[in-house]
């Protein structure tokens, strides 16, 4: 029986010792040397923590030592959280005391942040730790113990309220994640992913175990090639990468850039995405320039372990239209719940409430927040179950998909109508010559506020195109022009910041 | 012509020291989303088409790299 994430490790090292497994820019490890680094760091830290089950703090980059440590911290028998060390320092503070790790895997220069935090714990030095004698009866042991809820990683999200939560993750959760995606996209070891997402952001999730699992390989991509991309084509060639799972901003920036003009990518095979609403006319960009690849909407939070729901884009869509969610992900059930109350027919919006073992444990250290989320299936009255709540507003469509509908915090009451504030959103980013563009609603002065992001400023082409698209009562009130959109670290726009720079503060 | 790009510059990002900086780019100063609006603002502006060829990163690391590469497009 498969308990452990490791045994996906294990298994790859037997069958294919000799293949590459990771490569950066830099740097690349086989198989093989990928499971012998991780046991030297696993038998470093059993050593120097004498730890189980706590949290192991990694500091990581656009590399694969991040990705060697993480599995060499599971062999220890901890969980990793990976830390951006680009961030400020006071939230790196912030994480540190929610977590009170007893161990870092570091590099020289983090030092100097440690210092300046006070950290306490042990600061393994990741080059050192590759070279420590390998301890298999530690590891043996380890593992022996080791049970499948016991967690592997904490991936810090930015909470409303400006407290990091970490979202702890088990390994049966990740188990049952990337069984699902093997399944149900065909991985094998053909599959060579290229990785985007940053690691201690949850989509790179699916790139590292999915990697492991089928025998794969993954390349990280440099940050600076998406900026510039046209070595991010040609590095999609050289390396022959043939799935990517990337955020909705990473697609976005090839279209705003129009930069499928002159050369393709010509291995790929998926293109996944996730992380916010996907505009049709992004995608219908990329479908045209690459017609005979899979495209696959996901979707799900940190807290469910990455994606609950996806769709596998089957027929035309227009520019205009709402790219569906999808269906649930084999043993995993959604319930759409208006209150306490089971919505079944379509049309209706209700809150996506998640039931499976793709459930997080909750967020560490922080009881109160985790109550709040992850409660009691309220259809269930007879015994325990939890499930978690989105905060995401959705609905079944005439065709039996899920269609996002919203944050449950997006719908609005304006002028006497009900607005989505998304379905502005979909029309508004619909337009040509919107790069990006957000609404929030000022119920102070009762208008609909427009972010938006082009090369000029458009009102008044906005007002003239968007009223052949929306009803005029659906139309924003003030227009804000952005040449460019606050955006978070997981690189979505920044609506907390905005509605607190331009918005009278009206607290909800 | 410089006025026009410092203009841009300023407005997409006054925190950076624009005049001083010799790699925009190569040391993280502008990121994606960066690029992506200055190459739409200089478009607009200048009345040119910065494509998938010129964006190279050293046309995009120092102020004076801007300026050749506006003034190459431009002819």
């Amino acid at each position: 029986m498969l308990t452990n994430v490791l045994d996906y490790l294990d298994r790859s090292v037997t069958l294919y010792p000799e293949k590459i497994a990771l490569s950066d820019s830099k740097n690349e490890a086989t198989y093989a040397e990928f499971g012998e680094k991780s046991d030297a760091i696993g038998s470093a830290i059993i050593e120097r923590s004498g730890t189980k089950n706590s949290p192991i703090v990694v500091f990581i980059d656009r590399n694969i030592e991040s990705v060697i440590s993480f599995m060499g911290i599971a062999k220890s028998g901890n969980f990793y959280v990976p830390i951006d060390r680009q961030l400020p320092v006071k939230r790196v503070e912030l994480i540190v005391e929610t977590l009170q790790p007893k161990a870092a895997i570091i590099w020289d220069k983090d030092n100097r942040i440690l210092d300046e935090i006070n950290f306490s714990g042990e600061r393994i030095l990741y080059e050192e730790a590759i070279l420590h004698k390998v301890n298999a009866d530690a590891l043996n042991a380890v593992r022996e113990k080791s049970i499948d809820t016991d967690p592997l990683y904490a991936i810090f999200t930015s909470g409303s309220t400006g407290v990091p939560k970490g979202v702890l993750v088990c390994h049966r959760s990740v188990i049952d994640l990337i069984e699902n995606f093997a399944e149900t996209f065909d991985f094998d070891d053909t599959r060579v992913f290229g990785n985007q997402a940053p690691f201690d952001f949850d989509v790179s999730v699916k790139d590292i175990y999915s990697c492991i699992r089928n025998g794969g390989s993954m390349h990280v991509i440099p940050k600076l090639f998406f900026s510039f991309p046209a070595k991010l084509i040609a590095c999609i060639n050289e390396r022959k990468i043939n799935t990517i799972i990337w955020a909705t901003s990473a697609l976005r920036i090839i279209e705003n850039l129009n930069a499928l003009e002159k050369t393709l990518p010509e291995t790929l095979k998926t293109i996944m995405f996730s992380g916010e609403v996907m505009p049709n006319k992004v995608l219908n960009y990329w479908r045209n320039k690459l017609p005979d690849v899979s495209y696959v909407n996901l979707y799900g939070p940190t807290e469910i372990t990455c994606n609950c729901l996806y769709y596998k884009v089957d027929r035309p869509f227009n520019d205009e239209d709402a790219l569906p969610i999808g269906v649930a992900f084999k043993n995993t059930d959604i319930l759409l719940l208006d209150g306490d109350n089971l919505i079944t027919e379509p049309g209706i919006k209700g809150e996506i409430c998640v039931r499976g073992t793709s459930l997080a444990h909750g967020y560490y250290n922080n009881h109160e927040k985790t109550a709040e989320a992850f409660c009691q299936n309220p259809l269930n009255k007879a015994y325990p179950e939890l499930i978690y709540r989105t905060g995401d507003l959705a609905k079944y469509g005439e065709d039996g998909l899920i269609y996002f509908v919203s944050r449950k915090d997006y719908q609005i009451k304006h002028m006497g109508h009900r607005i989505e504030l998304s379905e502005v959103e979909i029309a508004i980013n619909s337009l040509p010559y919107i790069d990006a563009g957000c609404c929030i609603y000022d119920k102070t002065n009762e208008q609909i506020v427009l972010f938006y992001q082009s090369a000029n400023e458009c009102e008044r082409d906005i007002m003239k195109d968007g009223t052949k698209l929306l009803p005029k009562y659906m139309m924003p009130n003030r227009f804000i022009h952005f040449t460019e959109l606050p955006m978070t670290k997981n690189a979505k726009i920044d609506r907390v910041k905005l509605k607190g720079e331009y918005l009278d503060n009206d607290k909800d | 012509m410089k006025e026009q790009l410092m203009k841009i510059l300023n407005e997409l990002r006054p925190d950076v020291d624009f005049e001083n900086e010799t790699a925009l780019v190569t040391d993280g100063i502008l990121d994606s989303f960066d690029i992506v609006s200055l190459v739409g603002e200089i478009n607009a502006e200048f009345d040119i088409t910065v494509g998938v060829d010129e964006l190279e990163p050293e046309n995009f690391d120092t102020v004076a790299a801007m300026l050749d590469l506006i003034a190459d497009l431009a002819d």
